[in-house]
């Protein structure tokens, strides 16, 4: 039994029939980015093990593949298990062993980047100082109180902990707090006044002036599901009220959104939209035993012991045309533990490597565009932390020098044989 | 006198190319000089020469102008070169006004325009127009170009999904914004005498100023000195509105050589108290001697405005001088020329035993290489990059390295096969090419992103080696299939060596694309922070990896053999196809450059052509007229390796 599945893992013709499944599988999963979005077919067809039913080119086919996964595991297993049996150290077979153990290190490292590679933002409007990122995703409730005269003390509760129904403590928390609707993504509208023929679901802080619905989930890569929850926040023996908190509240990229869509789709003057956004962000609170606690669904933020400060954000175009020429960050880096002060530029094509972290350059408004918007030049940093980075530079090396061995030697065979005929 | 044949047919070409070097004599007007002073249009320094070229590209697909298309090739109509014709769109624009240059094809926006049909006594091909034809009809131009492009921008329409017509009237809404750009690019549209006007203008700055400084402090003012200059500036503002090229070189070089500006803008600087820089007075004295059609006086301002650039824009002069002999050389033009020429003689090679034709073949070949190749060489040069930095470069690096591959191969096995993968892939490059240089400048600036010469030096240069090793196996494939199947002269040692030369190259692809793919994902991780992103693009080079590895796999584990290959090498044609133009048609990710949806109909037909001659290589053996006759035992074409068994 363990011989005949040894026999079928480290089958030729295994490699064959995995790698035709996989040309089959890249090609319907680009083709389908056109109608499913580039995001959710990524996920679909090559984030998982099976994918059911494929979409090309408009036309939705009722039929079953493998998905990228278990394509990517078997192909793994087949070339280990072939590796193992027909290894033998001989130069001319080195060349082979080479590629593909460094196609065993790519898979590897693929794997290894899927499972613990994390990518967070740092948004920041020059002369602004971060010690954080933000997931571009995912959001927290955050609990935040003034531990002392500067330092603030926050608990923060994943997203994906509220459902409805749940009830969530913390030791930090002198409350409980009680889920009582959660909508992973949802709409906002402002509540004119004499406009409202409902009231509103609480009377409490936010929900006076803005109303929100649930919106149907979102997969594509160009919008995001912005979540909003109904909770009641309860001291032991009594409820301190219910309150609406959502990401179009604490999420400073959808308050912008919303405020431009005001001034653009509902043709409001600057000031009466700076008027409904302030209330929008005004800060929410309860207080237990004389301390204030402020809430806010934020996206879920990663702190780090280092901050960066951004000096000066460039965004440069060629002379008298729209084509952006160069981006870049002129940020301060300090970190108290090392002593650290230090300016560093990132720019497109030289990310700033620190703490296990790689920081690019993403997005920008400054120059010409800031301007125009009237708003103060800002950047995005994506921040990303793999692990496993280094694995493709490896394998890149080993597979090159694998085929090249291997091919010098069929070459240098092939024309001597030549001469000699 | 025959040994040397070859010698005196490849000297014959060679000294035809080098004919085309020779500037032609100009009799009045130095079209040549004013063509090559340089300016900057797309974010580079150019020759004028390049805009002209290009600009006319964009109106009428062509780098001339016929006046007269009405007449047939052989009633000998008149076509100028593009920098005489843009002479008169920027300096003499009532002449240039009446000339067809725009060229409109689809019906209904001939309809819209209200333009006449063809029609050859009234000197009409029904094609192409004037600008005072269309100018009638802008009101109706304008309303469909706002009225689509508006949809456009509150996304109730998408680009893609643009009909024929829609396209058309965006087309032409480029074209006609293109056209007026020009018109102001040296003086104001409406300019009369523009170097009197502009004596004008700079005399009546220091009342107009007064003027408007009192009108503004709510004084008295002279109100006719307010008002002309006031209109001067009105002229000078809507002449940098439409954002023309940037003819007057920096104030101050040695502090920024990038500081090009508008002739309406230096002009408003001049109306706020700077002075005119002299730039605008050598257009100016240029133009209005070009109007009154004095051509020596013309020549001798733009050989003293030459001069006057000499002492602090040398780089900038040269540059631009190379750039219009580049222009006049069309390197990739002629070298197609000498490649069809070399692939009529190696194919005729394989049918006539004498080895005369394939070595005249191999020499063309050289001779067509060594011109491909100082176009690339001087390209490089120019754009101070690698070889590949868009889809035209690609195409011409692909033809280059095809070319390459194949004469190696011809130097080895000597009989015409590799010749004529080298002529034919280098021919077939550069007719698409050609074809993608119709949407204007190829030397275009490169994004923040691709602006980086190690990342284009390395994955891009490699991965397309990649594609030109695949389509070189293809080719390979499809000489296997047409000569067994159709003539009689591919007997089994010549199929054996075709499948091995098949087989070399598929292992040379597979280096060749995994290495670039995996640089790219590199690249990637560089500038994104993520290695693989499963991007169109990306995902395209990665189909080419993967085939050529099920290639080699099939082979190594005997599950295909020499015919097996053969089929599955044309496949690479169709997936390596599919990743150089068929993901950017997908119109998502973020590769997507340069692409027009004629491509698609031709990437169609390509795939259909390739599966058919699949087809004809699935065909019985009994079928082949290489084999028809031959009594071979059916295995011994599939043996692998081995001699066919005698019978």
């Amino acid at each position: 039994m363990f011989d005949r599945l040894f026999r079928f893992f480290s089958s030729l013709r295994l490699t064959v029939v995995l790698l035709a499944f996989g040309i089959v599988l890249v090609f319907v999963g680009t083709v389908a980015q056109a109608d499913e979005g580039l995001y959710n077919a990524q996920s679909r067809y090559f984030k998982h093990w099976f994918v059911q039913g494929i979409t090309m080119f408009g036309h939705h086919i009722p039929i079953g593949l493998p998905g990228g996964y278990l394509i990517g595991t078997l192909l793994l297993i087949n070339l280990v298990v072939a590796h193992i049996k027909r290894f033998q150290l001989t130069t001319k077979k080195i060349g082979i062993q080479l590629t593909h153990a460094g196609v065993i290190l790519l898979l590897v490292g693929q794997l290894t980047t899927d499972l613990f590679s994390r990518e967070t933002q740092i948004r920041f409007s020059e002369g602004e100082t971060r010690s954080y990122a933000e997931s571009g995703m995912n959001y927290e409730l955050a609990f935040i109180t003034d531990a002392d005269a500067d330092t603030e003390e926050v608990v923060a509760i994943p997203a994906r902990l509220l459902v409805k129904g749940a009830e969530l403590k913390h030791e930090k928390l002198p409350f409980a707090v009680h889920v009582k609707h959660y909508w992973l993504n949802s709409d906002p509208s402002f509540r004119a006044p004499m406009m409202q023929n409902e009231p509103p679901v609480t009377t409490n802080g936010l929900a006076r002036s803005f109303d929100f619905r649930p919106a149907a989930e979102t997969k594509s890569m160009e919008s995001k599901n912005v979540p909003t929850a109904l909770i009641e926040i309860a001291a032991p023996g009594a409820s301190l009220g219910t309150w609406v908190v959502s990401g179009w509240a604490g999420d400073d990229l959808m308050v912008e959104a919303l405020r431009e869509s005001f001034i653009s789709r509902q043709k409001m003057g600057e000031e009466m939209a700076a008027s409904i956004i302030g209330r929008l962000t005004e800060p929410q609170m309860v207080e237990v035993g004389g301390k204030q606690f402020a809430f806010v669904l934020r996206p879920a933020r990663v702190y780090e012991p280092y901050s960066l400060t951004l000096l000066k954000a460039t965004h440069s175009v060629y002379r008298g045309t729209d084509i952006p020429k160069d981006f870049r960050s002129r940020v301060r880096l300090e970190n108290h533990r090392t002593g650290e002060n230090r300016e560093v530029e990132i720019f497109m094509n030289s990310p700033l490597r620190y703490g296990g972290q790689t920081f690019y350059q993403y997005q920008m408004v400054a120059g010409e565009l800031a301007r125009r918007a009237g708003q103060a030049p800002s950047s995005i940093l994506q921040v990303v932390r793999n692990p496993s980075w280094l694995t493709p530079y490896a394998g890149c090396i080993m597979v090159a020098a694998g085929l090249v061995t291997q091919f010098m030697i069929h070459l240098v065979g092939f024309v001597s044989r030549r001469k000699t005929a | 006198m025959k040994k040397r044949l070859p010698l005196i047919l490849t000297g014959l070409m060679a000294a035809w190319f080098l004919c085309t070097l020779r500037a032609p004599k100009e009799k009045d007007f130095a079209y040549a000089e004013f063509g090559s002073l340089p300016i900057v249009f797309n974010g580079r320094v150019q020759p004028i020469d390049s805009l002209a070229r290009n600009s006319l590209l964009q109106l009428r697909e062509k780098q001339t102008a016929n006046l007269e298309p009405w007449k047939g090739w052989n009633e000998k109509p008149k076509i100028i070169p593009a920098i005489e014709w843009l002479a008169n769109v920027m300096m003499k624009p009532d002449a240039a006004d009446e000339w067809p240059v725009f060229r409109v094809d689809n019906p209904e926006l001939i309809a819209l325009l209200k333009l006449p049909e063809k029609d050859k006594q009234n000197r009409q091909d029904g094609k192409h127009y004037s600008w005072n034809q269309i100018q009638p009809s802008l009101e109706a131009m304008d309303r469909e170009s706002k009225r689509i492009g508006s949809r456009e921008q509150r996304k109730e329409a998408d680009p893609s999904q643009r009909t024929p017509y829609e396209n058309a009237v965006m087309k032409m809404h480029e074209r006609l914004v293109l056209y007026i750009r020009l018109k102001n690019a040296l003086q104001p549209q409406d300019a009369g005498d523009w170097a009197q006007e502009l004596g004008e203008f700079e005399s009546a700055i220091p009342a107009g100023v007064a003027a408007v400084r009192a009108q503004q402090a709510g004084q008295k003012y002279d109100e006719a000195a307010f008002g002309k200059f006031v209109g001067f500036v009105r002229r000078f503002d809507v002449m940098t509105r439409f954002e023309p090229s940037l003819l007057v070189p920096p104030r101050h070089p040695e502090i920024s050589r990038d500081d090009w500006m508008r002739v309406g803008d230096a002009l408003i600087g001049a109306a706020s108290g700077e002075t005119i820089p002299p730039s605008v007075r050598y257009y100016a004295a240029m133009a209005s001697a070009f109007r009154e059609g004095k051509a020596d006086d013309f020549n001798q301002k733009v050989a003293e405005y030459r001069a006057s650039l000499a002492p602090s824009f040398a780089r900038e002069l040269a540059k631009a001088g190379r750039e219009r002999f580049f222009n006049r050389m069309q390197p990739f033009y002629n070298a197609m020329v000498v490649y069809v020429l070399a692939g009529i003689l190696a194919g005729a090679s394989w049918f006539a035993l004498s080895d005369l034709l394939r070595r005249s073949a191999v020499w063309l070949i050289g001779l067509a290489l060594v011109i491909h190749t100082c176009g690339l060489v001087m390209r490089m040069v120019l754009e101070g990059r690698p070889p590949v930095t868009n889809l035209y470069s690609s195409a011409i690096f692909i033809g280059w390295g095809a070319c390459v591959l194949g004469l190696v191969l011809e130097r080895f096995y000597k009989d015409g096969i590799g010749a004529v993968v080298s002529s034919g892939v280098g021919f077939i490059t550069l007719i698409i090419a050609h074809h993608l240089a119709l949407g204007g400048d190829t030397m275009e600036m490169m994004r923040a992103v691709l602006d980086t010469n190690f990342w284009l030096a390395t994955h891009v240069v490699v991965v397309t080696l990649g594609y030109a090793s695949t389509f070189v196996a293809g080719a390979l494939a499809l000489i296997y299939i047409v000569r067994g199947v159709f003539t009689r002269t591919l007997d089994a040692a010549r199929g054996k060596s075709l499948a091995r030369m098949v087989y070399g190259i598929v292992c040379f692809a597979t280096l060749f694309s995994f290495v670039g793919t995996v640089l790219g994902g590199i690249w990637a991780d560089q500038s994104w922070g993520r290695f693989w992103g499963w991007d169109p693009k990306e995902n395209g080079a990665l189909i080419i990896v993967l085939w050529n590895a099920l290639i080699l796999h099939l082979r190594w584990g005997g599950i295909i053999r020499e015919r097996g290959l053969i089929n599955c090498a044309i496949v690479g044609n169709i997936v390596t196809s599919w990743s150089w133009f068929g993901v950017n048609m997908l119109e998502i990710g973020l590769h997507s450059y340069g692409f027009t949806q004629a491509a698609f109909k031709w990437l169609i037909g390509f795939v259909v052509s390739q599966l058919f001659i699949i087809a004809l290589g699935l065909l019985p053996r009994h079928l082949w007229v290489s084999f028809r006759d031959k009594a071979v035992a059916p295995a011994a074409l599939g043996a692998k390796g081995k001699p066919a068994p005698a019978s």
